[in-house]
């Protein structure tokens, strides 16, 4: 049976004048590793927060280890841990006080679960007495981590745990998520960066309060239906302005140093795009196929699914 | 329960680590003891008085001088004319004038009655009727004098006593009313305040998904308060005995418990608020200015609640501070049991169960 169930999940906010999460159906099995990707304001925060039972959802089902999200609040909140996204730990409290009371609040002890947080906690534990608000973000991100573990939950939502972190620290942060995953622990976790997903054992791409995609990261690559093409040249910007023109090309973004393609038909050359390039003085053209990436697949399925609404890469 | 110790343990390090909070609590009892003892007080000293003598004799001294003996007159030496009078007044060298008209000694000798003339700087009425009290006393106490053996006819001497404040110790009527005003402003601020600041931090979200129970979040945020405004009650019954010389008259541990009550009913409203506010700022306004003014206003100690149209008064019963005022008063100065106060307490037990209930009731388990 799977540990999280959303059955059909819709909720508004603003008395329904505002869609946060529409029609979501999602599972997920015991002790896996699952990440929700998407951009601010996808709906990847309201999904937590149903879960959690801090907000009941308008229409639809939701249920975490065989409980109900509405009905069954209780229960579920003496099993779960949970991070929300905006740093909540005391400030005013040091790190040490800190998880003192989140230990004894929940019911537990530092002592108790300490093999379970102990490569995390011994990173910070130099600043046992520092306050938390003078900490480093990824100090912070830490020490809420180990808030959020120290009674020993089954399942854990971290809701953008890495979100303000520095990128060594973000590394850090999921090989200790990948360590958690290997003591059976379920994990839910969000992320506006996509470069996480591959990270994750499966995922669901989200944006506008719909699901686009759940797969594992590889899955919805190798779902890419077309071929994708890598241009580069000396002058990107122009080259982009030209390649929007082609009629040809289906559709063109930025991509760090390279624009990546995708072309109309099947029968379109590539040869003539690079010629037709070339014709309108473009030089130091490559251009070669490559392997779509989880964001090529963002950004593939959202221009599906809101044709109307560019992608501001596009 | 270990949950609950570990949770109020935390909420004194919060108290005891923000000097705001800090100050709010002891230094706003202080300040306003202070404030209202020594700055606002209502009784009249040291008033300029003018004295326009067109008559120069010795009743007409006698009696200025007995005014002079008085701790209340500052009698300017300088004699002006009539007509400086109004001057006077208006740049404030003078606050009242009195005006012996000439032959003033003789027509009360020969005559039996003289007049004399008093006036007084209307624009503040409250000082000009005391003045003029005063200037009536000294007046009727010196015809005594004068008059030794020789009763008039059908005379009637009041004699005035004040019950309870013999010597008119203005800080008596306000030490129940900035007890009543400082509670009512640190139990409902800063316990509002606090829930409130989870809210916004984002700690709630934790507090709420975990195992402790949503209504014991409630209480142990308001048992740290009740603690501390008894502190803060202490701390105010001791500057008014030591400081302002009021002496407590009745039984202490009385005026203890209905204290504690008082505080529990203000920590119920500050509560009820928080339930209703997301932002510290709007906790603050709605307790500070939806606390604050009611109290000032309707709870008896600086405008008299008899005065008020109808209306009012019985506003002035919705207003808990109005019944705590009516407590302490007799308990305090009055030196009176329970058996004289119980049907005011009822009514302060009414208040706090029903703002309690409302309070727990809403108290949202889950974000909206």
């Amino acid at each position: 049976m799977s540990t999280v169930v959303l059955d059909h999940i819709t909720k508004h906010y603003d008395q329904g004048k505002v869609l946060a999460v529409n029609d979501v159906s999602l599972q997920v099995g015991a002790g896996e590793l699952f990440g929700l990707i998407g951009p601010d304001g996808a709906g990847k925060t309201s999904l937590f927060r149903i879960l959690t039972t801090l907000l009941l959802p308008d229409k639809g089902q939701a249920s975490v280890l065989g409980y109900d999200c509405v009905k069954d609040y209780r229960q579920i909140r003496n099993r779960i841990g949970y991070m929300p996204g905006k740093f909540s730990l005391y400030q005013d409290l040091t790190v040490k006080e800190n998880l003192d009371f989140f230990a004894t609040l929940f019911g537990s002890s530092i002592n108790e679960n300490y093999a379970l947080i102990k490569d995390i906690y011994e990173q910070i534990k130099p600043f046992n007495d520092r306050r938390a608000g003078k900490l480093s973000g990824g100090m912070k991100q830490k020490l809420a981590l180990c808030c959020a573990l120290i009674h020993k939950p089954e399942v854990l939502f971290l809701d953008e745990p890495t979100t303000g972190v520095d990128v060594v620290s973000r590394k850090e942060f999921w090989q200790m998520l990948k360590n958690l995953k290997q003591q059976g622990i379920t994990i839910l976790v969000s992320t506006p960066y996509m470069d996480e997903a591959v990270l994750c054992e499966k995922i669901a791409l989200i944006q506008g309060g719909n699901i686009l995609s759940v797969d594992t990261p590889d899955g919805i690559r190798s779902k890419f239906p077309v071929p994708l093409y890598a241009i580069r040249s000396d002058n990107i910007y122009q080259l982009l302005t030209a390649l929007r023109k082609e009629p040809g090309v289906d559709s063109s973004y930025a991509f760090g140093e390279s624009i990546h393609i995708t072309l109309n038909e099947q029968q379109t050359n590539m040869a003539a795009i690079q010629q037709s390039m070339v014709a309108k003085g473009h030089t130091q053209l490559s251009m070669e196929q490559i392997q779509p990436g989880i964001e090529d697949s963002f950004i593939r399925l959202m221009n599906q699914a809101q044709p109307a609404i560019a992608w501001q890469r596009k | 329960m270990k949950q609950f110790f570990a949770f109020i343990r935390k909420e004194f390090f919060h108290v005891f680590r923000d000097r705001r909070t800090l100050l709010i609590m002891f230094g706003l009892p202080v300040a306003q003891i202070v404030l209202f003892g020594f700055a606002l007080t209502s009784e009249v000293k040291d008033i300029t008085l003018t004295v326009i003598d067109q008559s120069h004799d010795v009743n007409s001294q006698q009696l200025v001088s007995k005014i002079k003996s008085s701790s209340y007159f500052v009698v300017s030496e300088a004699a002006p004319g009539f007509n400086d009078i109004a001057g006077a007044f208006k740049n404030g060298t003078a606050k009242c004038a009195l005006i012996f008209p000439a032959n003033f000694g003789s027509d009360l000798q020969h005559r039996g009655r003289a007049p004399l003339q008093i006036i007084t700087d209307g624009s503040d009425p409250n000082t000009a009727k005391t003045v003029v009290n005063y200037l009536t006393a000294i007046t009727t106490a010196y015809q005594q004098e004068i008059n030794p053996g020789k009763p008039l006819p059908y005379l009637i001497i009041p004699e005035p006593r004040m019950l309870y404040n013999e010597e008119g110790n203005g800080s008596l009527n306000f030490i129940p009313g900035v007890m009543a005003l400082v509670l009512m402003i640190v139990c409902t601020a800063l316990t509002s305040v606090s829930v409130v600041r989870e809210k916004e931090l984002g700690t709630m979200e934790i507090l709420l998904v975990s195992p402790f129970r949503p209504l014991m979040v409630l209480i142990a945020k308001a048992i740290p308060y009740l603690i501390l405004s008894l502190l803060n009650f202490i701390l105010i019954l001791v500057l008014a005995v030591f400081v302002l010389n009021v002496g407590i008259k009745g039984s202490i541990v009385l005026l203890f418990l209905e204290s504690m009550l008082f505080i529990i009913t203000c920590l119920s409203f500050g509560l009820m608020i928080s339930n209703t506010t997301n932002s510290q700022q709007t906790a603050l306004l709605l307790s500070m200015m939806g606390m604050m003014i009611p109290t000032m206003i309707f709870t008896g100690f600086m405008f008299p609640l008899e005065n008020m149209p109808g209306v009012f008064q019985v506003i002035a019963n919705l207003v808990p501070s109005h019944w705590y005022f009516l407590i302490i008063k007799a308990v305090m100065l009055k030196g009176l049991g329970f058996k004289y106060i119980w049907k005011e307490t009822l009514v302060l037990l009414g208040m706090t169960l029903l703002l309690l209930t409302i309070a727990l009731k809403n108290f949202k388990t889950r974000l909206s």
